[in-house]
């Protein structure tokens, strides 16, 4: 398949979860839509990793090319960083309900005044 | 090198620390102590003395500059620590891990200094900011604190999704994660691929929403209000600093590979003028002493980023300057500020007939923010606008950046003025013999650096 049909499939789950995060309301949602957001990008890098190791081998002739594989890894590295920022966001999401009985984020307009 | 092994086993023995040791002021000492190490190791690494060799393949380089700034950004961290651990031990019960929290953004100031490929911004970036969401938040009982915790968090892992968006079509239009690209005339990769421009622009945006410039500033304000005020103090310099330190090597590299196809200078002089502007406009009209310091640092923000739009020996200097001098203010204006019971302008009236040393103190560090000579803050400013003028285009940016400088003198001189030509009875914590000498101490450096600034260049050219 032609690289441009990855890019705008990656580029309309980017674009969903960038309306989530600023259309929804709701704490956990919007949690949701960031985490779309990140495995758009895993999407694309895979995708763009699968493209470059193609073009180094076809140029090459040659089987023992490496290219794109750090791309992989650089999935893996998102993966991890996300599920880091997972354990703190539901944690403060947590405490934050505890405290309102209220996971909207209408509550944090009240910091305002 | 060695800082960032070292912050990262120095927080790994504080975490044990935290169940070992049961007398609570015991904390503050062994993480000053830690800074100190930290301090001494990174200046040997200057020197040339690499205890732990790491290969780390060209990912991470260091160069005299980058140590440097580690250097800063530790030695600021520990006057933050000397001047202000007291008020981070009334935060929790338990603070030991909050100290922890300290040294793992220390960690991420290392690599954000050294890094040199986009996966290592990547993750610099985090590890800075996700112990930073800890630190928001620390105030669990306070509804304030528990908002700015919730809107830093969400805000930034939202800007954290437009950085890996950015880096991914950077990757697609480039084929490599180096800072450096080989750019050919020929070939798959030649010349700007438009993908490389717009991942460009969208790791560019997250990264002015992690230093707080305007169009994605707004977070700012009210983040830096609800958190403790130990807490902003430190998110608002170190932190943000490191963010700036981080963005200079990324336009340094990339934005001028690709001036050919987009006009960086331009959209850098848009930025400056709208984070100027909002920043001191909208300060001069609060009431909070807390909240017009949050507005203050989009201000200096702005200055910051004279920087960046100049790219040149001025503006490195210049940055570094600026670093030591908005930091070491800023910490002393945020020290005070945590001792003041009541937090808007009205509550520091007086301030010099009860407190005459933390007033007199306070002056200086808002004279510095205001760039008066004689400061290390005067300096600062020199040097970006200077930085501005040796680009040799674009003099009205020079001239926008002396008139904001101007107004911003307007909300510091507010707070001296209640300080010491009005009558009331502030309201202040205990102020221990300590503090006091920790705030001239401060106070001094301030002076010192403003005189002779030659004492930070001089580890230039080690």
């Amino acid at each position: 398949m032609p690289i441009q049909y990855y890019i705008i499939l990656a580029a309309a789950i980017f674009c969903i979860g960038v309306t989530g995060v600023l259309v929804r309301r709701n704490a956990i949602i919007i949690f949701m839509s960031i985490e779309l957001m990140l495995n758009a990008v895993n999407l694309l890098l895979v995708a763009f990793s699968k493209m470059h190791y193609a073009v180094a081998s076809a140029a090459t002739k040659n089987m023992e090319v490496n290219t794109g594989t750090d791309a992989q890894l650089f999935v893996f590295f998102i993966m991890v960083v996300a599920a880091a920022e997972v354990s703190v966001g539901l944690a403060i999401i947590v405490m934050m309900y505890r405290n309102v009985r209220s996971i909207d984020v209408n509550f944090l307009n009240r910091l305002k005044n | 090198m060695n800082e960032i092994i070292f912050s990262a086993i120095w927080g790994v023995i504080m975490m044990f620390c935290s169940f070992l040791v049961s007398n609570k002021s015991a904390y503050r000492h062994i993480a000053a102590i830690g800074l100190l190490v930290l301090l001494i190791v990174n200046m040997m690494e200057t020197g040339g003395t690499v205890i732990f060799k790491v290969d780390t393949m060209g990912m991470l380089s260091y160069s005299t500059f980058g140590l440097l700034f580690n250097s800063i950004a530790i030695g600021c961290t520990l006057l933050y620590v000397l001047v202000s651990g007291k008020d981070i031990e009334r935060l929790e019960k338990n603070i030991a891990e909050y100290l922890v929290l300290l040294f793992f953004v220390l960690c991420g100031v290392g690599i954000l200094s050294a890094y040199n490929n986009l996966l290592m911004l990547f993750i610099g970036i985090e590890i800075l900011t996700i112990p930073l969401y800890i630190l928001t938040g620390s105030d669990k009982h306070n509804l304030k604190s528990n908002e700015a915790a919730l809107k830093y968090f969400l805000m930034g892992s939202f800007s954290t999704g437009l950085m890996l968006m950015g880096i991914a079509l950077m990757y697609g239009g480039t084929g490599t994660f180096t800072l450096e690209v080989a750019r050919t005339e020929t070939g798959l990769y030649k010349g700007v691929s438009f993908l490389e421009i717009v991942g460009l622009l969208l790791l560019m945006t997250s990264m002015c929403f992690k230093v707080s410039a305007a169009p994605f500033h707004f977070w700012t304000p009210d983040v830096y209000d609800g958190a403790p005020s130990v807490v902003t103090s430190f998110m608002a310099t170190i932190v943000k600093v490191a963010g700036f330190i981080a963005f200079l090597k990324l336009c340094y590299i990339r934005m001028i590979g690709t001036s050919s196809a987009i006009d960086w200078r331009l959209l850098f002089s848009i930025i400056v003028v709208a984070t100027l502007l909002f920043g001191n406009i909208t300060a001069i009209f609060q009431q909070s002493v807390k909240r017009m310091m949050a507005y203050s640092s989009i201000a200096h923000a702005g200055f910051m980023l004279f920087a960046l739009f100049s790219l040149n020996d001025f503006a490195n200097k210049g940055l570094l300057l600026y670093s030591v001098a908005y930091c070491l203010a800023t910490i002393g204006v945020f020290a005070v500020l945590a001792k003041v019971k009541d937090i808007t302008y009205e509550g520091y009236n007086g301030l010099a007939k009860t407190q005459p040393v933390v007033a007199a103190a306070n002056t200086v560090f808002l004279l510095s923010l205001a760039g008066i000579p004689l400061t290390a803050g005067f300096l600062a400013k020199y040097y970006m606008l200077s930085a501005v003028i040796a680009t040799g285009t674009y003099t009205w940016l020079v001239v926008t950046g002396v008139v904001f400088a101007a107004i911003s003198s307007y909300y510091y001189f507010r707070v001296i003025q209640a300080m010491y030509f009005k009558t009331g009875d502030p309201q202040t914590e205990d102020i221990s013999g300590s503090f006091k000498v920790g705030l001239l101490a401060l106070a001094a450096i301030i002076i010192i650096v403003g005189i002779f600034p030659q004492i930070i260049f001089n580890w230039l050219y080690f």
